[in-house]
C-alpha cells in the first residue's frame, strides 16, 4: 500500500545471546498513531532505536518512506525524529535557545525556524515561557519542549519512547492533543507506553512480548481477543468478593479495585448465579453485576498471563 | 476495614516563606483503608506525606497517626509507619537479601522475628531463588516488590506509598496492588500519592489535591459521578479533523478532544445531544457514524476539576 510510510519485515536484534527483537514485522501508515505496548524488556525501546537509525540490526529490513534505514541511515534522517526517554535538553539554556539549537542541527533555515517555533510553542501552550531556563520547567513542560525540538524540522515520522512517564494528567492530555494535530498534518507517530489507558488513544497497537509480536491491530480488535466478558460489581469490600470467587471454574480473572470488583468470566449467562452464590457466602454487601467494556489493560494482562502460563508449563 | 480512624488530619497548613504548599487540609483514614492523594506535580501531596511521617513540622493545624501527634511525638509515629518512595531507595550494589537485612537492622527487627520476616518478604515478593542477585539487575516489578518488602519488615500499622508504580509495567502493577489489598485486609492503613489514574482506581477513597487544597473527596465511583459537569459522549465522524473544529462551535458543547479514531465531547446537562449534534455536524459536511453517551473516567474527572486552572497558570518552581 502506498500510504505505508514504515515497513518493518523480519527485524531481529541480539545483544550478547539475548534476542531483544525477534523476527518482528509491522507497518505504519501516513497520519497514523501506532502504539508500542508490552512489559519491561519486551523490545520496545530497541525497536524504536533501530527505526531511528541509531542502532544496527542483525537481520530484517526497515523501510521508511521507501528507503532502507539499515542500508542508508543518512538518507532518511531528515524525515525522522526520535525522542528517547532521556531527551537531551540543555537545562542551562532557555526554551527558545533549546529549539534554536535543534533547528541548527537539522539545518532549518532561519525564516522557517521562526515560523515553526512560534507555531510549536503556541500549540503546546508554552509561548509565555520562551525565556525560562529549561531546567526550571515542570516535568510535563520539559516533555512538551522535547517534542517541540523534535518537530522543528517537520519530520514525516516521529518516534517517541514513553513520552508521558512522570507527566501529570493535564500535561498528558496536552501532549496527546499535540500528537493528534500532527496526525492531521499527515505525520506518522510511533509511541511506546507502559500506560494502557493511553493505548486506547492509538489508531493501531503493536503488542510485544520477549521481542516478538503478540498482536498487531486496532484497540477494538485487541479487545476481541478476550474470551467471555468483563463484569463490574460494586461493593464496600471488593477484596472479600475476590477471595470468594477467584480461581473457580469459568472465572478467568478477578481484580479488586477501590470500590468495585472486575471479573472476567467465560460465559456471563452461565456464571451469574455462581458468582452471586459465592458473593453471598462472603457475607459483604454487593451491587448487581454489570457488564462493562473490556479495557486494553484487561486484555493485555490476560494475553501476557497466557504466555507466561504456557512457558511455565 | 473498621471505623477506627488511623490517621486524622485537621486543618493542616504548611508554608514555605510566602508560598502555601498545603492549605487547610482535613481528612480521616480508617484502619485498613486504602486512601489515595491524587494531584498534579507540585500540588502538595508529598508535603502532606512528609508531615505525616514527622519529617516536616506543620505551620498550623494538627495530625495524628495511630494516635500519636506528628509534631510532638514524631519518634513514636516513625515506629509505626513504613514508607516506600517512587525511587524505591534500594542499594543496587547489594543483593536482594542484603537489602532486606539492611532495612531489618534499621528498623530494629531481631532474633527469630528477623528470619521470619525476611523469609516472608522473599516469598511475598516472588524472589525465592533470586535472593543472591544484585538488586541493580532486577526488573522494575521485582525491585518494586522488594522495596515493599523492605518497607514493611517491622510490621507497620500504616504504610505510605509515594508514587509506587511509576515506571513499572502493567502486569507487575496488578500484582503489586494485590499485595497492597492483602495488607489492607490484615488491617494495615495505606496512604498512596499518585498522578496515575489506574493507580487511583485501586483506592477505597480518594482526595483530589490542587494547589495545596482538597477539591474533591470520595470513592472513585462517587468522584467520577460528581466531578464532570455535563454529559460525556463518544462520537465517530468523518472527517475527524473537520468534526473536531465544527463541534467546538456547536451549542452546549463545553469541551471536545480527539480520542483515537473518535471524539470525546462534553455537553452541558439537560440537552439532547444525540439528536442535536449529528444535525449540527451535517450542516458542516461532517457525517456522524456512532454517537453514544459514555461514563467519565477518573482522568476526565481530574482534568475537569483542575484542568482549566492548571492550563492557565505558571508551572511550580
Amino acid at each position: 500500500m502506498s500510504d505505508e510510510i514504515v515497513q518493518v519485515d523480519g527485524l531481529t536484534k541480539r545483544f550478547a545471546g539475548v534476542v531483544a527483537v525477534d523476527n518482528l514485522s509491522f507497518n505504519a501508515r501516513k497520519g497514523e498513531i501506532l502504539g508500542l505496548v508490552g512489559p519491561d524488556g519486551a523490545g520496545k525501546t530497541t525497536t524504536l532505536r533501530i527505526l531511528a537509525g541509531v542502532l544496527s540490526a542483525d537481520a530484517g529490513a526497515v523501510l521508511v518512506a521507501g528507503q532502507d534505514v539499515l542500508v542508508q541511515p543518512e538518507a532518511v534522517k531528515s524525515r525522522i525524529s526520535y525522542m528517547p526517554q532521556q531527551f537531551g535538553l540543555y537545562e542551562d539554556l532557555t526554551v527558545t535557545e533549546n529549539i534554536r539549537f535543534y533547528a541548527d542541527i537539522f539545518e532549518v533555515s532561519r525564516t522557517v525556524r521562526q515560523q515553526r517555533e512560534d507555531q510549536l510553542l503556541e500549540a503546546s501552550g508554552m509561548s509565555r515561557f520562551r525565556n525560562r531556563l529549561a531546567g526550571q520547567l515542570s516535568g510535563g513542560m520539559k516533555r512538551k519542549l522535547g517534542i517541540a525540538c523534535a518537530l522543528i524540522h517537520t519530520p514525516q515520522l516521529l518516534l517517541l519512547d514513553e513520552p508521558t512517564t512522570g507527566v501529570d494528567p493535564v500535561s498528558r492530555r496536552e501532549l496527546w492533543s499535540i500528537l493528534y494535530s500532527l496526525v492531521f498534518e499527515g505525520v506518522t507517530v510511533l509511541v511506546s507506553t507502559a500506560y494502557l489507558d493511553e493505548a486506547e488513544r492509538c489508531h493501531r497497537l503493536l503488542l510485544m512480548y520477549q521481542g516478538r509480536r503478540l498482536f498487531f491491530g486496532t484497540p477494538d480488535e485487541l479487545k476481541n481477543m478476550l474470551p467471555g466478558a468483563v463484569l463490574s460489581i460494586s461493593s464496600p469490600d471488593p477484596q472479600a468478593l475476590q477471595t470468594a470467587v477467584a480461581g473457580e471454574q469459568g472465572i478467568l480473572s478477578a481484580t479488586a479495585m477501590g470500590d468495585t470488583l472486575h471479573v472476567v468470566v467465560d460465559d456471563p449467562d452461565r456464571r451469574l448465579a455462581q458468582l452471586r452464590a459465592g458473593f453471598e457466602h462472603a457475607g459483604v454487601p454487593f451491587g448487581e453485576p454489570r457488564r462493562i467494556a473490556a479495557s486494553v489493560e484487561d486484555v493485555f494482562v490476560y494475553v501476557i498471563s497466557q504466555q507466561e502460563t504456557q512457558q511455565g508449563s | 476495614m473498621n471505623d477506627v480512624p488511623s490517621i486524622v488530619v485537621d486543618q493542616l497548613v504548611k508554608r514555605f516563606g510566602a508560598f502555601t504548599a498545603v492549605n487547610q487540609v482535613s481528612f480521616e483514614i480508617r484502619s485498613g483503608e486504602i486512601f489515595g492523594l491524587l494531584g498534579p506535580n507540585g500540588s502538595g501531596k508529598s508535603t502532606i506525606i512528609r508531615m505525616l511521617c514527622g519529617l516536616l513540622t506543620p505551620s498550623s493545624g494538627s495530625a495524628t497517626v495511630v494516635g500519636f501527634d506528628v509534631a510532638r511525638q514524631a519518634e513514636d509515629v516513625r515506629r509505626h509507619i513504613g514508607y516506600m518512595s517512587q525511587k524505591f531507595s534500594l542499594y543496587n550494589d547489594l543483593t536482594a537479601i542484603e537489602n532486606l537485612q539492611f532495612f531489618a537492622g534499621l528498623y530494629g527487627v531481631k532474633g527469630r522475628a528477623l528470619d521470619e520476616r525476611i523469609a516472608w518478604a522473599i516469598k511475598m515478593s516472588g524472589l525465592a531463588g533470586s535472593e543472591q542477585l544484585l538488586t541493580g539487575e532486577l526488573s522494575g516489578g521485582w525491585k518494586q516488590r522488594l522495596a515493599l518488602g523492605c518497607a514493611v519488615l517491622h510490621r507497620p500499622r500504616v504504610l505510605f506509598l509515594d508514587e509506587p508504580t511509576a515506571g513499572v509495567d502493567p502486569l507487575s502493577r496488578r500484582q503489586f496492588w494485590e499485595l497492597i489489598h492483602q495488607m489492607s485486609r490484615e488491617g494495615v492503613t495505606i496512604l498512596v500519592t499518585t498522578h496515575y489514574m489506574d493507580e487511583a482506581e485501586y483506592c477505597n477513597r480518594l482526595a483530589l489535591i490542587d494547589e495545596g487544597r482538597i477539591v474533591e473527596m470520595g470513592t472513585p465511583t462517587e468522584i467520577k459521578q460528581t466531578a464532570v459537569k455535563g454529559d460525556l459522549l463518544l462520537i465517530e465522524c468523518s472527517p475527524l479533523g473537520g468534526g473536531l473544529a465544527a463541534i467546538k462551535q456547536a451549542p452546549g458543547v463545553i469541551d471536545a478532544s480527539v480520542f483515537g479514531a473518535a471524539l470525546h465531547v462534553v455537553v452541558s446537562a439537560g440537552r439532547d445531544p444525540v439528536t442535536e449534534l449529528p444535525a449540527f455536524l451535517a450542516g458542516h459536511d461532517v457525517r456522524v457514524g456512532r454517537i453514544e453517551p459514555i461514563s467519565p473516567s477518573l482522568e476526565d474527572a481530574f482534568v475537569s476539576l483542575t484542568g482549566s486552572r492548571a492550563l492557565s497558570s505558571e508551572p511550580p518552581q
